[in-house]
């Protein structure tokens, strides 16, 4: 008889792991060799990333799809402006405020959007992204429809210049490698096996007594507290808050869903492979405008057509590898 | 030698990378009642799913009235006569009994059946006609899937698991009706749990066992032991 | 009087809500399809009519006799072409299709139409009204609407309970395996049941553009008044559907009353407060 070894990396993982912790590191140290603009740029990909990445866990991983997260954005960015204004916190520092805020606003909204369905789920989630949109315009207190600045006095406490743009850079690293991580983590752990006992069948995981609901719960509230810590910081980088802005569904919903789907949906890589040809894109289209959005949008659909598993799961069929091993291999 | 109306060769199907039948060939002829035994996962409603275009098999053939059914729609399927009562009954919830019957007639085939003629033979069911379908009984129930598969004129008939949930009382009135339904020289395969009363009623029998033929013949020709062995594999 | 007019107001625009709402219901009833681009094909319906009009210069409703059709058309190649192709256990492709059809649409009527807002003009239908009460009248064009509402539901009705194509709707949405073996041919069926679902759709885009201005981005606030409606309304339910509605246009008027900023806030959460007491809707049908 022969032996065989389960486990969960294999010798191409551990080399394309190497190469991406040295990738890591460069993209790290990125304050000592990018200028201003580059820095702007990279800060905004790992913004998109940390997006991705929490919408992934959702709609990839906990089947659901939210077309509302946009809501926890703007949320993020309300809350921040206002400890800034009303409890004169520093701007860094209500970053996470805003993310015990941001999970547990959510746990109410979870328990209205979580009486919806399937498909129904993702159009609730909306609505709800509209009522906080709404709800945002109708508060003077935080300039009403038409938005307000952060006063440049605040931002001066963070620091001269170069010295704020590194904070807030490490700032937005941090929360991006955390978010991968975060669903690293969790995709390894019990409430992972569970995930995948509930993508593969919904009925028999029941019956075996996970708790699909409180499961489902959890990541609800996990994914949106981590993305109103992303929108807390997007609007520190942005100055600028109104509702409009904040609650995008173009911006904080359409590009991630196309993001994750184009690069592959429930793969940790796919975000990333997803982010980069987005900003890669963009570079060359953005000034296409309309056209820029429809090629998105197509993209999209010739994804879901022809590899559901998107660009990610493309190269996985054809060599079977990947750099974040959750799942198990035998090796004979 | 009377003409074959299902010829079945070498028939292999996949689920995934499990394999459900392993080559199985079997033949029947126009007006014969095969009974198709085995225990729960020996692979009978997966070929009687092959028959019907529900699932498309690996290899193998299926003709029936001498033509390829491979590549063939479930639809195109029904149209050249082959009609299945599935296991469960899996009658339409939201329609009422005749609009499931109705149903059944959709692809207007010519021949004996008609909404009438089901009615003649199952009368409770005309009296039931406008209730929803699943608020019946059971064995009314079963009468509508049989009605309704009756209703394309099929020149093959598929029952599964005819008896299955019913009541004995109830089993034994399908059964005392079935020389009614079966009367008009239609081919019939018959899926039964119940060996004894599958093997009095048909004229030959396939008992399949893992996706395999384990034992066929006429239908009184083999001893309780014989078939029982090859039922379970012992 | 000033309050009964706001609840009359809003029972009329509900008809409107209805009109969104029952195409949507259709197509989710028959095979659990949620159209995000629903809205937008509503807009884009709303901006053929335009073209049509330009082109002929027929009267806005007239138009229907040429926009109906084509959105129907339009429906069933998309079913068979593209949203077939998609269908299945998992719902996300279905979804993701749909969304990413909603941002092209919107941004083809971008660049085709620019952004500036348009108007139908139904002359003097328009400015007639009937006089109910003192304070309160009743617009031809809203009452129009309201009739064009319970005649399509009533419509839908009669064709889902009463004839073989409703049938076939129903039996492909309760097993569509069985369905298939009975001989209906399922990519098929879907499609019908787009195509019909696109032609109350036009309905909807030309009453829609005849009340007010459009532009190419109001499409997904239409889709959510009229996902709102079909909830609050029940599942499965159309006349539930009619009801949801009335209920978000009443809810609406009542808003805009209180403050002009409170309009759509107070329809979402008319929405929200039936979902948290009733999450099954009000009269719901399908389990």
């Amino acid at each position: 008889m022969q032996h065989a070894t389960i486990t969960r990396s294999t010798q191409a993982s551990r080399i394309a792991g190497i190469l991406a912790l040295c990738f890591l590191v460069y993209i790290g140290a990125a304050p000592w060799w990018a200028g201003s603009a580059d820095l702007r740029l990279i800060t905004e990909i790992l913004f998109y990333l940390a997006l991705a990445s929490m919408w992934n866990l959702l709609a990839g991983y906990a089947g659901l799809i939210s077309v509302g997260q946009h809501a926890y954005v703007g949320l993020g960015g309300y809350l921040m402006f206002s400890c800034v204004l009303f409890l004169g916190m520093n701007p860094l520092w209500s970053i996470p405020v805003a993310g015990v805020a941001g999970a547990l606003i959510s746990i109410p909204v979870a328990w209205l959007v979580f009486r919806l369905k399937g498909p129904y789920f993702a159009i609730g989630t909306w609505v709800v992204a509209e009522v906080f949109r709404l709800s945002a315009a109708q508060m003077s207190s935080v300039g009403g429809g038409s938005g307000l600045s952060i006063p440049v006095a605040v931002m001066r406490d963070l620091g001269r210049k170069p010295d704020r743009e590194m904070l807030i850079y490490f700032t937005a690293f941090a929360l991006c490698v955390g978010a991968i991580l975060l669903v690293y983590f969790l995709l390894r752990s019990r409430v992972g096996l569970a995930l995948t006992a509930i993508r593969d069948n919904e009925v028999a995981s029941s019956s075996l007594g996970v708790k699909i609901g409180r499961i489902k719960l959890f990541v609800y509230v996990a994914a949106a507290a981590v993305t109103t810590m992303i929108g807390a910081l997007i609007f520190v980088t942005k100055l600028r808050i109104s509702p409009d802005a904040a609650f995008s569904v173009n911006d904080w919903t359409v590009f991630v869903i196309f993001i994750v789907v184009i690069g592959g949906i429930g793969t940790i890589e796919g975000p990333i492979i997803g982010t980069l040809l987005f900003f890669l894109l963009r570079e060359f289209l953005a000034d296409l405008g309309a056209i820029y959005l429809m090629i998105l949008g197509a993209m999209a659909i010739g994804i879901m057509l022809a590899a559901p598993k998107g660009l990610w799961g493309l190269l996985v069929s054809r060599y079977d590898f990947s750099i974040f091993p959750v799942g198990y291999r035998v090796r004979r | 030698m009377s003409e074959s109306i299902l010829e079945v060769q070498n028939l292999e199907v996949f689920y995934g990378n499990a394999q459900a039948i392993h080559g199985i060939s079997l033949t029947i002829e126009q007006g014969e009642l095969l009974s198709l035994i085995g225990s729960n996962g020996a692979g009978k409603s997966t070929l009687f799913k092959s028959i019907c275009g529900m699932v498309r098999p690996r290899s193998g053939t299926i003709n029936f009235k001498g033509q390829t059914t491979a590549g063939l729609s479930p639809a195109r399927i029904t149209e050249m006569g082959i009609a299945m009562v599935p296991e469960g009954r899996r009658l339409f919830r939201s329609l009422s009994v005749e609009e499931n019957l109705i149903l059944g007639g959709y692809v207007r085939r010519p021949g004996p059946w008609t909404l009438q003629k089901v009615y003649d033979v199952f009368p409770i069911l005309k009296e039931r006609k406008d209730y929803p379908a699943t608020s019946l009984s059971g064995g009314q129930q079963q009468m509508v899937a049989i009605g309704r598969a009756l209703m394309s004129n099929p020149e093959l008939l598929l029952l599964d698991e005819l008896s299955l949930g019913l009541a004995p009382v109830v089993i034994k009135d399908i059964y005392e009706l079935l020389p009614k339904i079966l009367g008009e020289g239609m081919a019939t395969i018959l899926v039964e749990q119940d060996v004894t009363r599958a093997m009095q009623v048909s004229d030959h029998f396939v008992c399949m066992l893992e996706g395999r033929i384990s034992l066929s013949g006429q239908s009184d020709a083999f001893s309780h032991d014989e078939i029982s062995a090859a039922y379970f594999g012992t | 009087m000033e309050w009964i007019n706001v609840i009359v107001q809003g029972v009329l625009i509900g008809g409107l809500y209805a009109l969104f709402a029952a195409g949507l219901s259709l197509i989710f009833g028959v095979m659990r399809l949620v159209n995000i681009a629903h809205g937008d094909f509503i807009v884009g319906a709303a901006y053929l009519a335009m073209v049509t009009i330009t082109m002929t210069g027929l009267h806005p409703l007239l138009s229907l006799v040429i926009v109906v059709p084509l959105m129907a058309a339009i429906g069933y190649a998309i079913q068979l072409g593209l949203l077939n192709r998609v269908l299945g256990d998992d719902i996300l492709p279905p979804l993701i299709v749909t969304f990413g059809l909603s941002i092209i649409l919107q941004n083809v009527l971008l660049t085709t139409f620019s952004a500036d807002s348009q108007k139908l003009n139904a002359g003097a239908l328009e400015i007639g009204s009937i006089p109910v009460l003192p304070g309160v009248d009743i617009g031809y064009m809203p009452l129009l609407t309201f009739v064009a509402a319970v005649a399509i539901i009533a419509g839908l009705q009669f064709l889902f309970y009463r004839t073989s194509m409703g049938r076939a709707f129903r039996a492909t949405s309760d097993d569509g395996e069985i369905a298939q073996i009975m001989g209906l041919d399922n990519r098929k069926v879907f499609a019908w049941a787009m195509a019909l679902s696109m032609a109350v759709v036009a309905v909807a885009g030309v009453f829609l553009a005849i009340r007010a201005n459009f532009d190419p981005f109001m499409g997904p606030s239409r889709l959510i008044f009229g996902f709102e409606a079909v909830i609050i309304g029940g599942l499965g339910n159309l006349w539930g559907t009619l009801i949801g509605g009335i209920i978000l246009g009443v809810a609406q008027g009542i808003g805009a009353q209180i403050d002009p900023g409170w309009q759509l806030l107070a329809g979402h959460i008319a929405f929200l407060v039936i979902l948290a007491v009733k999450p099954r809707g009000l009269f719901p049908r399908i389990d």
